[in-house]
């Protein structure tokens, strides 16, 4: 019923998480800015998900443009975040 | 006459005190933003959440893309500029260490920088001519070797003299010392490029020339600037790093704890889209060409001082004048009760520039142009001066 298979970026706040949504959507990708997964950050605020797929591309893609981000990490399958 | 469309038969020269009318889309921005976004931004994960956070974001971008700053995260919103100016001063400059300023500021650096030399800061202020204008050089001999920052306003707001911000910024370069401008007065009016100026800070406000709503302001540090070395004004939440009760260091949220004025700042975006959209250079050529009338016009009045540069392009639309045995307070009434003409009188919160243009204690009449404002009004002004002044001593 369920096959999402998605990651999140993680960043240090909203405005960077609005930066990492805007390169990514230029480059293609498809985004939802969420609320940070519970398990994977005490952070109160927002992340940016993404196709598991794509965990690669958007890494490349943050690291050539010098856009900060903490880091990508795999949510469980299923789940969307 | 006030009506629901506000008031329709004043001729608003007063736009150095804030600008109005304002264009359209500022007022359209900010009534689609409470209607149908509304939400907090950086709080809570929701799409409107994420809709404001972008919002705000384009806000950034598009301030910077007009200054030509380097990194829109290196903004941070405040709520005017005076908050913006403190949150430098306080948070930079510590006991021992050496400021330099001019004697055309606004009282939005003076009082800071005077009760931080109460304290052990040291002082420098270096004398403008009488027009208001600054020597580079001058500044230059005052650094000192303990010197850490040197505070400019880029035009004044008592008599428009605009100084030559991008040749200090280069003598600036050469010392470990930092420039802060403060362009209350030129934003939005003349072209301000951070980079190429040199400027490390800027602080802007949002409700003059940048045509947004009071309420808003803020900072841009350049890259020479370790914002490490600042310390926030105020703390508090950010919606990042809640775990920790210990203020976040990264720009723009060590600078923005509290809720930021969304509502304002949409109005503000907005108002910064519309001079993109029209070019400064436009904005510049009509309101020169008004401020030279408007010179021009009060000059040739007799009883009439005018205490500005006779050149327009060595002023932002700000003109300081006097009628003979007339006090500025009895002229502006009458500007307005007679005319419908609005100014400001007094002192405009900048009494070194008053002592330094020679009209402290009685102050000044102040017109200040604006894009909105016409020719037709600048020639009714001249006209009601004229008729004033023939009816002083």
């Amino acid at each position: 019923m369920n096959s999402h298979h998605y990651a999140v970026v993680l960043v240090f706040a909203t405005s960077y998480a609005i930066r990492v949504e805007q390169l990514l959507n230029h480059a293609g990708m498809e985004t939802r800015l969420i609320p940070v997964p519970r398990q994977l950050s005490s952070d109160c605020g927002m992340c940016v998900r993404i196709p598991h797929g794509k965990m690669d591309c958007a890494r490349a893609l943050l690291e050539e443009n010098g856009c900060a981000f903490e880091g990508i990490y795999p949510l469980p399958p299923g789940s969307r975040g | 006459m006030k009506s629901t469309k506000g008031y329709q038969n004043v001729i608003y020269l007063d736009n150095s005190a804030t600008s109005w009318p304002k264009p359209t889309e500022v007022s359209e921005a900010m009534v689609y933003f409470l209607a149908g976004i509304g939400a907090n931004p950086g709080r809570s994960g929701h799409q409107l959440a994420a809709e404001s956070s972008r919002m705000v974001y384009t806000a950034r971008e598009r301030i910077c893309s007009l200054f030509n700053a380097p990194d829109p995260l290196r903004l941070a919103f405040t709520k005017n500029i005076t908050e913006a100016i403190n949150l430098v001063l306080h948070g930079f400059l510590k006991v021992g260490d050496h400021v330099i300023t001019t004697s055309m500021e606004h009282n939005s650096v003076m009082r800071p920088l005077r009760a931080l030399e109460a304290v052990g800061v040291e002082l420098s202020v270096v004398n403008c001519t009488p027009d208001g204008l600054l020597d580079p050089l001058d500044v230059e001999k005052a650094i000192r070797s303990n010197s850490r920052l040197v505070v400019i306003n880029h035009s004044s707001n008592v008599n428009g003299t605009l100084q030559p911000i991008s040749e200090i910024g280069q003598i600036i370069r050469k010392y470990n010392l930092l420039l802060l401008v403060d362009t209350a007065q030129s934003a939005g009016k003349v072209r301000i490029d951070m980079t190429n100026d040199h400027i490390d800070i800027l602080a802007f406000t949002g409700h003059k020339s940048l045509m947004g709503p009071m309420g808003t302001g803020g900072v841009i540090f350049g890259k020479r600037v370790d914002t490490l070395q600042i310390d926030p004004l105020i703390r508090g939440g950010t919606g990042s790093r809640s775990e920790e009760e210990f203020q976040p260091v990264f720009m723009p949220d060590v600078f923005e704890s509290g809720t930021l004025n969304a509502v304002g700042i949409s109005g503000l975006s907005a108002g910064v889209d519309w001079i993109l959209a029209k070019g400064v250079d436009t904005i510049r050529e009509h309101e020169v060409a008004l401020t030279q009338q408007l010179l021009d016009g009060l000059r040739r009045i007799p009883n009439v001082n005018v205490y500005c540069s006779q050149d327009a392009q060595m002023n932002t639309g700000t003109i300081a004048f006097n009628i003979n045995a007339m006090t500025p307070s009895e002229v502006g009434l009458y500007l307005d009760e007679d005319f419908g003409i609005l100014s400001r009188v007094g002192l405009h919160c900048a009494p070194a520039a008053h002592k330094t243009i020679g009209t402290f204690p009685g102050g000044s009449v102040r017109f200040g142009v604006g894009i909105f404002n016409t020719s037709q009004e600048i020639d009714t002004a001249i006209q009601a001066v004229t008729q004033i002044s023939k009816g002083a001593g």
